[in-house]
Formats: structure tokens, C-alpha cells, sequence
């Protein structure tokens, strides 16, 4: 790449100026807060909503927020929560309608979504995004409740500094640095007496916010040191990942061991409680239901978000397909490590280690593959997916 | 016209017998007709013949108690019917209902039996010849019993 | 390749389709032919497609589209009920409503079988997607070769579509065999499986499309036989169902290993099929 793009400092008094530049161009921030022990996404404000000097301890069924020993606002890794919440929402209204005689009328009456802008987007979770673009609205049919909400979405991405357990980001090449379509990125530098993000805009939108935090004080152009002390801060994020997924030949693999004992093995531990899918960011499974008053005279159709691990999920009358836990969870991680390929053409998996921290037994996809990557029952090419 | 040794020569049921072994079975054999309505077998009756059905329709059926007789299952054109003639006890194990009027060539068991167990390359090639028709049986009867079409478990 | 409805319309929005009849095929299925909302005509569709019909406050479910793709004024579907959404479906009288959204999912390759003979395979409901090309074929005469029809159904009282099998088996080049697996007393017709009735059909595999729709394990039953009979893999076509929330690949529920089969299927070659078929909860 030959065009350079130019990097400012923000000091972190500064960061409300960068929330309010974006608040009056009538966007809606969202990032993270604090709440029920956790690090979520929601409205923020000021500063003051930011988890500030907090930071997450991951490890395979374990998530626990920390006292940090500074005031960084980005000092975490993810939480259970991703952008998804936003773009392709838990629970929406896909129509309302009413009785009218012996047929029915469509209400138009769907609120259209705000203006949005997601301040503290990951690497992986950037990633995620446009692995839910590619789904939602780069296939036969679009999407076009995803479509509205994700149209014009303002994205300050953040480059991750430190990496949690559960990460495994640069297996996947989502990351610590984000690449890909943001409008601003920014990497955190806090120490002694220093506080400041290192910032640039990867778009016109983000020029242009950049350019009116421009008056005094202004961001001054970031010096040769503050870049490569951002650079190494991102390196050592990377260094600091201790779990890795091998992914070369990986579809094959899995579609070449449909009946490994590992199967077996992961199904004995596997509640089948579909945390994984609530907390991954690229899962998109969802669910109809019907909505009717006392007097049948209005109807509504709700789309809510669905998990494959469900007993119901395969279900066609006479019962379901995947009636066991290991054929579900052998269908979650098939379809995310391979089928996905076939269908999407990239992995469905972004490395940001959300599964593993919240499957309330721990289990570890990255260990999963790796125990069937040692004792492949099989590893010649199948006729499983497309010829 | 046809003659019988004709027929059994050109029947895929003995495709790739030796023309000796098909001059054989021709010499136990006879053109029979049965009229619609009528039966050709009944259950536990001693079995000593078994067809070659040329045209026409065949039911082959079970009484129960308290039951209309249950068709199991109908053999049309070019199918064999029969083969209980073949192994012991010789008893058939149901009814031969002919639906529509049937003519069939009859081939004299008890004489083939004989023949069988004095030419024993013979009847490896009969035994040989009605373990497939088993097997293609077989696999239909347990495909019925799937009960496919049923809704529900 | 398909197309949803026009361009600017949401592809889960329903449109208000009414019913103009009612038809009681057997004691469990019905037959609804629904016209669309202003008489709009261009309702095309391919053989093999199917539609998501919704009940006002009941349910929405796949249904393969089973009327005549020549008749643009009107869709028809044969319907069995089998639960709560079926049922409702099934107990509209004529004039109510109901949602339909599509046409969705593949076809029948019917241009395919130009210049060549047609195997049609039925197994109970199985009938009702297949019915379609039938049509196309017999109103196109001269484009095919011979048109085979075999038919098994559970017992006489579920034989769909009586008087149109008749009427088919009299037309040129035409070839209907019905058989059910439970006869009956008045039933004069083959008892048997429908893989019975293959050694009668007329038409050379070598040259023959064949066309299989029915329960999961009929229609690899019915592949099998196929084979031994001569027809080449990539010249079975199999009708596949899944659990389906929205018809157009983004529920995710019907996905049969890699394949959704609301956008891919639910019409698939057999040797794409084969090896998914033989495993076990997929």
C-alpha cells in the first residue's frame, strides 16, 4: 500500500470532544459500559459512561471484570455482547397486520432504525461485521432489516493492545489490528503520566470528524515514536495469544469426520445451552413467531434469534433431524469452521474467543479441532460438500 | 406361435441357463390360465408347482380373524410366483388370488425337486435364480414395512 | 436461478392471496387454489417451487406449489394436514386470506429433459411438487420423449389426484402405474412398494431424466433402484425437506450440511445428495 495515512494523538482529555463530534451529527454512540459484572454495549454520552480502569479475566468458562491500575478506556478485550445486538437485533417486528374482513392488511408501521455509530469496534469484531454483511446482504437475498441498520453505521475501531486467553484472532487473520472498512481507528497508549490514543480515519466520514477536532487544542500529528510505540503496543497484543486454530484444510477435515469419537466425546460435555450462539458475533440464526390479541383481529410476526442447538431447530413433522447434542454441536462447529466456506467463502469464525469464555463447561473449539486435526478418523478429501 | 420351450428359453427368470437345463424345464411344463376371481393357491395346501406369469394380475393374501383377507402384496407380468415348492415343509404360506385373469406357465415342482437333487449344477442354478427373487422380496417387504407414507412416529 | 418478488418488495412481507376453492383430495388432504390480491396475473413459477403460506395469527409453512405452471391467474397447492399450521391452512373457506411469499428455491430441471424421456416417481404427498412438470410436459407434447409416472401411495383412500392419473395414462407417449402399500378389498391395481413398478416402466434410462419426490427413505429406496436399473446419478433429481423459517437462506434452519435447501434445493442431483443421505443426523 503506498498511500500513507496520516496518524494524529488524541489525548484522552480530549476523547468527550470525539463522543460529542459524533452526537451532533445525530448519531446515537454505542460502547462500552459496565453493567451486571460485565462489559457491554450500550448508549453512551460521556466519558463517565466508558469502563474506565477496568479490565476482563477470559478463560474457558470464566469471564470476571478487574480493577486495572490505570484509567484506560479500551482495557479490555470483548465482552459477552457483539455489534450483532445492533445490526441484526435479538428480537424484531417483521410486519404487524390486521383483520379486515375475510383478508388482512399490512401495517407499514415499522419505526426506522437511528443513526448509529459504534465506538469500540475489535479487530475481530470489524471482521465479524462483514462476515454478517456477506450473509445478510451479499447472497440470493437481502436482508433488508440488517440492510437499514447497518446503512451508514459510523465505525471508530479500536486496536487491541492486550490479548485475553480466549483470543485467537491471528489464527483467524482477524487480528489485533483491524483491517477493513472503519471510519476511524484508534490504539489506546496509557502510562505513566500519558494518556493518548494514536488515531486516524480510514474514510471520508472520518476525515472529516478528525478535521474539526482539529482546533486547538489540536490532535498534533503523531510523532515517528508515538506511531511505533502504538505498533509495538498492538505487537504485543498478538505476542500475548496463547490459543491457535490450525484452519489449513480445515472443511475437508470436518466434512471428512462426520463420525470421529470426538463427537462422542464433546456431546457428553455439551449442555446444549446455545450460550455459544448468543454470544457469537457471526451466528445468524433466527426464528418466526406469531403474535395475535385475545380478539384475532391483529397479528404480528416476530423474528427472534434462534440457535441450532435447540432440540426443535431440525425439527419436520414426525420429529427432528438432529435429535442428539452431539449431532448439534457437531452441526454448530461444522457449519462455522467449514460449511461456511462452501457457502459464504470464508470461515464463519473470527478467533474472538467469545465460545470458549462463556460455554458454561468450557469447551474449547480451538481444542476440538486440534483433537480431531491429531486423530483424524479420516483425512482424505469427501464427497460431503460440493463436488 | 410361441411353443413353451420358446417362452421358458426367453423368460429372464432362466436368462444364461444352458439350453439343456431350459429342455428340462420344458418338459415339466404347461400353459395355464386362471379366470379372474379365482384362486391359484391356497395357504397350506401342499405346494408342487410354482408360474411364470404372462399376463394379468396376482394378490397374494392372508386371512385373519375378524378381518377382510389382507393383499400383501400383487406380482403382475413377467414375475414368478411361488416358492415354497422349492424347500420343505412344501406348504404354501398364503393365497394366490388371481385380480385379473391370469396366464402363467406352470412348472412342475415336484418333478424340478427331483431333478434338482439328482443334477446338482441344476439346482445350484434354480437356487441361485429364486435367492434373487428373495432378495429383491425381501428388501420390498421391509420398504413396505417402513410404513413411509404414515404421518407422525 | 430464481427471483423473489420484484425488487422493492420485502421478501417476508406476504401478499393476501384468497382462497377460490377448496378441494378434499383424500380424508387428510386438501387442495387450495388462492388467486392473487387485484387479480394480478404474472404468477410464475418453476416445477418444484414452493411457496411460505401464512395463516393470520396462526403459522407459516413451506409448500410446494403443485397447479399448473401454464395458469398465471392463480396458485395451487395440495396440502396435508398434519398439525396446528396445516390444519388452519386447510380449513380456509373460499374468500379468506392467506400470505403468500415467494415463489422460493429451485426446480425441476424440465428444459433439461427437453429431447428426452421423463421418469416421475412418486411417494404419497410426494405427488402434489411433482404434478407440475407433468403438466409442463403433457402441454408440450413434442418437446419430450416418453413421460413415465409411477405412484405409490399408502392405501387406495390416499391415492391423490384420481381422475387426472387416469386421464394422464390415456395420453400418447404416457405411461401411469399406481400401487399402494396396504391394498383392499376393491383395490384392483399393484400392492407393493413403488420400486415394485420400475420393471414396467417403458422409457430407456439411458436417455431418461428421473424425477423423485417423497419421504426421505422412500426416495433412497427409490435412487437405489434407479442405479441398478440404469440411470446415472447425475440424471436422479431428489426433492429434499428441511424445517424452513424463511424460505430465502437467512433462518438458517434448513441447512442440509452445506446446502440451504430454500436457495439450493429443495430440487438436488442424486450424486450430490448421495453422500449426505447415508448420514446420520446431518
Amino acid at each position: 500500500m503506498t498511500e500513507t495515512v496520516n496518524q494524529y494523538v488524541l489525548e484522552n482529555t480530549d476523547f468527550q470532544r470525539l463522543l460529542d463530534a459524533l452526537i451532533k451529527r445525530g448519531y446515537q454512540v454505542l460502547g462500552p459500559t459496565v453493567r451486571d459484572g460485565a462489559i457491554v454495549y450500550d448508549v453512551v454520552e460521556s466519558l463517565s459512561d466508558f469502563p474506565a480502569g477496568w479490565t476482563d479475566e477470559q478463560e474457558a468458562g470464566r469471564y470476571r471484570l478487574r480493577r486495572r491500575n490505570d484509567g484506560a478506556l479500551f482495557g479490555y478485550v470483548v465482552g459477552p455482547q457483539s455489534w450483532k445486538k445492533y445490526l441484526h437485533p435479538a428480537e424484531v417486528r417483521l410486519l404487524s397486520a390486521e383483520r379486515s374482513g375475510q383478508t388482512f392488511r399490512i401495517l407499514n408501521n415499522e419505526p426506522a432504525p437511528p443513526r448509529r455509530a459504534f465506538l469500540g469496534v475489535r479487530g475481530c469484531e470489524l471482521a465479524a461485521i462483514a462476515v454478517q454483511d456477506r450473509v445478510l446482504q451479499g447472497d440470493r437475498y437481502r436482508d433488508p432489516i440488517y440492510a437499514a441498520r447497518r446503512e451508514g453505521i459510523f465505525i471508530v475501531a479500536v486496536n487491541c493492545t492486550q490479548a485475553a486467553p480466549t483470543c485467537f484472532c491471528t489464527s483467524m487473520g482477524t487480528g489485533p489490528r483491524v483491517r477493513g472498512s472503519y471510519d476511524l481507528a484508534l490504539t489506546e497508549l496509557v502510562g505513566p503520566g500519558k494518556h493518548e490514543f494514536v488515531i486516524e480515519a480510514g474514510s471520508d466520514a472520518g476525515a472529516e470528524v478528525l478535521a474539526e477536532l482539529a482546533p486547538t487544542p489540536a490532535p498534533s500529528v503523531a510523532s515517528e515514536a508515538v506511531c511505533q510505540e502504538a505498533e509495538a503496543a498492538v505487537e504485543r497484543a498478538a505476542s500475548q495469544m496463547q490459543r491457535r486454530m490450525d484452519t489449513t484444510g480445515i472443511r475437508d477435515l470436518l466434512y471428512a469426520n462426520f463420525d470421529h469419537p470426538r463427537w462422542d466425546n464433546v456431546a457428553q460435555r455439551c449442555l446444549t445451552c446455545a450460550n455459544c450462539t448468543m454470544v457469537c458475533p457471526t451466528c445468524f440464526c433466527t426464528t418466526v413467531e406469531e403474535v395475535s390479541d385475545v380478539t384475532g383481529t391483529h397479528a404480528e410476526r416476530w423474528r427472534k434469534w434462534d440457535s441450532c442447538f435447540t432440540q426443535n431447530f431440525s425439527y419436520i413433522h414426525g420429529g427432528s433431524v438432529r435429535s442428539s447434542a452431539k449431532s448439534r454441536y457437531r452441526q454448530w462447529m461444522t457449519h462455522k469452521l467449514a460449511s461456511w466456506m462452501d457457502q459464504f467463502g470464508s470461515s464463519g469464525c473470527v478467533g474472538c474467543g467469545r465460545c470458549i469464555t462463556w460455554c458454561p463447561v468450557g469447551i474449547d473449539i480451538t481444542e476440538e479441532v486440534r483433537a480431531i486435526q491429531e486423530t483424524p478418523a479420516s483425512s482424505k478429501e469427501s464427497s460431503h460438500g460440493n463436488p | 406361435m410361441e411353443t413353451l420351450e420358446h417362452i421358458i428359453a426367453e423368460h429372464s427368470f432362466f436368462a444364461g441357463l444352458e439350453s439343456y437345463y431350459t429342455n428340462l424345464l420344458t418338459g415339466c411344463a404347461s400353459n395355464v390360465r386362471f379366470d379372474a376371481g379365482t384362486y391359484i393357491f391356497k395357504e397350506g395346501e401342499e405346494a408342487n408347482e410354482f408360474y411364470l406369469i404372462r399376463t394379468g394380475k396376482v394378490a397374494l393374501e392372508i386371512f385373519a380373524p375378524q378381518r377382510k383377507p389382507i393383499m400383501l402384496e400383487t406380482l403382475g407380468e413377467g414375475e414368478v410366483l411361488g416358492w415354497s415348492w422349492l424347500l420343505p415343509p412344501y406348504q404354501w404360506r398364503f393365497h394366490a388370488h388371481a385380480v385379473e385373469t391370469v396366464r402363467a406357465i406352470a412348472l412342475d415342482g415336484k418333478c424340478l425337486r427331483t431333478k434338482c437333487e439328482e443334477n446338482h449344477d441344476l439346482g445350484y442354478e434354480i437356487l441361485k435364480r429364486f435367492a434373487h427373487i428373495m432378495e429383491q422380496r425381501l428388501e420390498a417387504t421391509r420398504f413396505q414395512l417402513l410404513d413411509v407414507y404414515r404421518v407422525g412416529r | 436461478m430464481t427471483m423473489a418478488t420484484a425488487a422493492t418488495t420485502d421478501p417476508m412481507l406476504p401478499q393476501p392471496y384468497s382462497v377460490r376453492q377448496v378441494i378434499k383430495e383424500t380424508a387428510d388432504t386438501f387442495t387450495l387454489t388462492l388467486e392473487p390480491p387485484n387479480g394480478a396475473g404474472g404468477n410464475r413459477f418453476q416445477p418444484g417451487q414452493f411457496s411460505m403460506l401464512w395463516v393470520f395469527g396462526v403459522g407459516e409453512l413451506p409448500i410446494s406449489i403443485s397447479g399448473d405452471p401454464a395458469e398465471r391467474d392463480r396458485l395451487v397447492y395440495t396440502v396435508r394436514s398434519v398439525g396446528q399450521a396445516t390444519l388452519a391452512l386447510v380449513s380456509r373457506e373460499v374468500g379468506d386470506a392467506v400470505g403468500v411469499r415467494g415463489p422460493f428455491g429451485t426446480g425441476w430441471p424440465v428444459a433439461e429433459a427437453e429431447g428426452r424421456d421423463v421418469l416421475v416417481i412418486a411417494g404419497g404427498i410426494g405427488l402434489a411438487p411433482l404434478r407440475p412438470v407433468i403438466y409442463e410436459v403433457l402441454h408440450n407434447r413434442e418437446k419430450y420423449g416418453r413421460l413415465v409416472v409411477l405412484y405409490g401411495a399408502r392405501s387406495p383412500r390416499d391415492v391423490l389426484y384420481r381422475k387426472e392419473l387416469a386421464a394422464w395414462g390415456r395420453q400418447r407417449e404416457t405411461q401411469v402405474l399406481v400401487t399402494v402399500d396396504y391394498g383392499g378389498l376393491s383395490w384392483r391395481g399393484h400392492v407393493g412398494v413403488v420400486t415394485t413398478l420400475f420393471k414396467y416402466a417403458r422409457l430407456q434410462p439411458a436417455r431418461s431424466l428421473a424425477f423423485a419426490c417423497g419421504p426421505e427413505i422412500m426416495m433412497r429406496f427409490v435412487a437405489r433402484d434407479l442405479e441398478t436399473h440404469g440411470f446415472a446419478r447425475e440424471n436422479i433429481y431428489l426433492s429434499m425437506e428441511r424445517n424452513m423459517k424463511c424460505g430465502i437462506g437467512f433462518c438458517g434452519h434448513c441447512q442440509y450440511g452445506p446446502h440451504f435447501i430454500c436457495k439450493d434445493g429443495p430440487i438436488f442431483p442424486y450424486d450430490r445428495m448421495r453422500p449426505l443421505l447415508e448420514k446420520y443426523e446431518l
